[in-house]
């Protein structure tokens, strides 16, 4: 636990106060801003200890969507011995994320300096940065990046950029090691997700480039400026993408714990939403009675969601939240990696049952089907993608559970064919129109 | 205490595991196997293991667990 002493002087100046926005994108200014990150001279297992230590006092969990312990994962990479890969995770397949996008335009070189701590901290012997494929305005922001830190010898372990497939599992950690590794861009069955990836013969620690920034930012400030912000059980800021019926989209960055409502509002809602959807597209929907819950890992958990990647989607008024629900499961569907037949059959399975359902046009045994496809499929996956498409699935049924009962009756939702309030890359929103 | 393993993505569907271990293995509508995840008693044990050799994919493990876990 930080000194209470230390807490109370960083919460004394607004100006000091811990954030990830803000800061400046060119190295120089970032430097002479933030100053260069704190990098040990030479091997020395005194600092890699000591930086473990730091993580753990600092409680930072990953903002990639599980929310892992980031000093579990760096204990694990560590016990995997030197030469290993920091591998940057801005895949951010999330269709309705942007803030990794953003980190990486805005302040690249907090993300990198992240990825060289934790190089050092598990003498790493490379960084591999990953922008899917298409993805031209983050790339060319990492490639400056990449460049001015070569030229001003910022990079003592080797920077490189690389673009994988643009899919929505292409970030999923082992498939990203395994593209990586062998070019197959694919979720991998691994029963005991404890032992630590590997690329070739060594260890692997992929991490989101926020989690990369925060670790930059930690090792600079100490954990108490972190702690000092957001819960004692669920410490720091989050960067949140808010989208929907809201007027003004975009990222924002919160203190953990930040009522739900108040995120939606940063972006100021056209109107009383019916609904959130919180974590992303395998995320859940929340009903205006739990508006208020904190956005925290241990509060939404208790309300069926999960923070997922910081993502906030506003349901306006005027949407159909199943048939919402049904676009987004039949996106996710369009999207899995194709390797499990639990997620390949299941997830248009339960698209079309949500589509149906919304349109009107459900048998007698819809609702039943439905809900013995959702126990079925969940948990089935090698990798976590089906469970996401049942999450969101199920919250639907109980968030809208007025509208399944009209529609299931026969009465078709009045907004069903109204265009999309959400978010899908241009060739998936050609397919899940109705 | 031995626990099954269905490895989802060698799995073909082909559902002798079913056939040969109904008791604790079932296969969902496009017959892929769910397993009911609770131990295998041991009168069961050694079908499992049948299952797990004729399983064409190779799919199928059984994992030994301390019992508490």
């Amino acid at each position: 636990m930080p000194d209470a002493g230390e807490v109370l002087a960083t919460a004394t100046t607004e100006t000091d106060r811990y954030r990830l926005l803000g800061h400046p994108t060119d190295l120089g200014a970032h430097i002479a801003a933030l100053g260069p990150a704190p990098l040990p001279t030479g091997a020395n297992r005194g600092w890699r200890d000591a930086f473990l230590a730091l993580m753990e006092a600092s409680g930072l969990g990953g903002r990639g969507g599980a929310g892992f312990p980031a000093a579990i994962k760096l204990a694990a990479a560590q016990g995997g011995g030197p030469g290993g890969t920091i591998v940057v995770n801005a895949m951010e397949g999330e269709p309705a994320s942007d803030k990794d996008k953003l980190l990486l335009i805005r302040s690249p070189h907090l993300v990198l300096d992240g990825a060289q701590l934790l190089a050092a901290a598990t003498r790493a012997r490379r960084i591999i940065v990953c922008v899917p494929e298409g993805r031209h305005h983050v790339a060319n922001a990492v490639r400056r990046a990449l460049d001015e830190r070569m030229a001003a010898r910022c990079a003592p372990v080797p920077e490189v950029m690389v673009h994988p497939p643009d899919r929505f599992t292409a970030g999923e950690e082992s498939a990203l090691a395994g593209w990586v590794d062998s070019g197959r861009s694919l979720p991998s069955f691994r029963p005991d997700k404890g032992v630590a990836l590997r690329i070739g013969r060594h260890a692997a620690l992929v991490h989101n480039a926020e989690t990369l920034a925060h670790v930059a930012m930690i090792a600079r400030t100490g954990p108490a400026a972190f702690r000092n912000r957001g819960l004692a059980e669920d410490p720091g800021t989050s960067l949140v993408t808010v989208s929907g019926a809201v007027e003004h989209p975009g990222v924002v960055e919160i203190e953990r714990g930040t009522p739900l409502i108040d995120i939606a509002r940063r972006a100021l809602p056209a109107g009383e939403p019916q609904a959130l959807l919180i974590g992303g597209y395998g995320g859940a929907w929340v009903a205006p009675r739990h508006f208020a819950t904190p956005y925290a890992s241990l509060s939404l958990r208790a309300i069926g969601a999960t923070a997922g990647v910081g993502i906030v989607v506003v349901l306006g008024s005027t949407a159909c939240g199943l048939m919402e629900s049904a676009r987004i499961v039949t996106y996710l569907a369009g999207q899995s990696a194709g390797q499990c037949g639990p997620c390949v059959y299941g997830l248009p399975a339960i698209a079309g049952d949500l589509t149906r359902l919304a349109r009107g046009e459900a048998d007698a045994g819809l609702l039943g089907r439905l809900d013995r496809r959702l126990r079925e499929v969940d948990g089935r996956g090698a990798c976590r993608h089906p469970d996401g498409a049942v999450q969101l699935a199920r919250s639907a049924l109980q968030v809208f559970a007025d509208d399944v009962a009209a529609h299931a009756a026969g009465a078709p939702c009045p907004y069903w064919n109204r265009a999309s309030q959400f978010r899908f890359p241009v060739d998936a929103a050609a397919k899940v129109r109705p | 205490m031995i626990r099954i393993l269905v490895d989802p993505v060698a799995c073909d569907a082909y559902g002798y595991c079913a056939e040969l271990l109904p008791e604790a293995i079932t296969v969902d509508e496009w017959g892929y196997p769910i397993v009911d995840g609770k131990p295998l008693p041991p009168e069961l044990v050694s079908a499992a293991r049948r299952a797990a050799r004729d399983c064409p994919r190779r799919a199928i493990t059984l994992r030994e667990r301390k019992s508490g876990h």
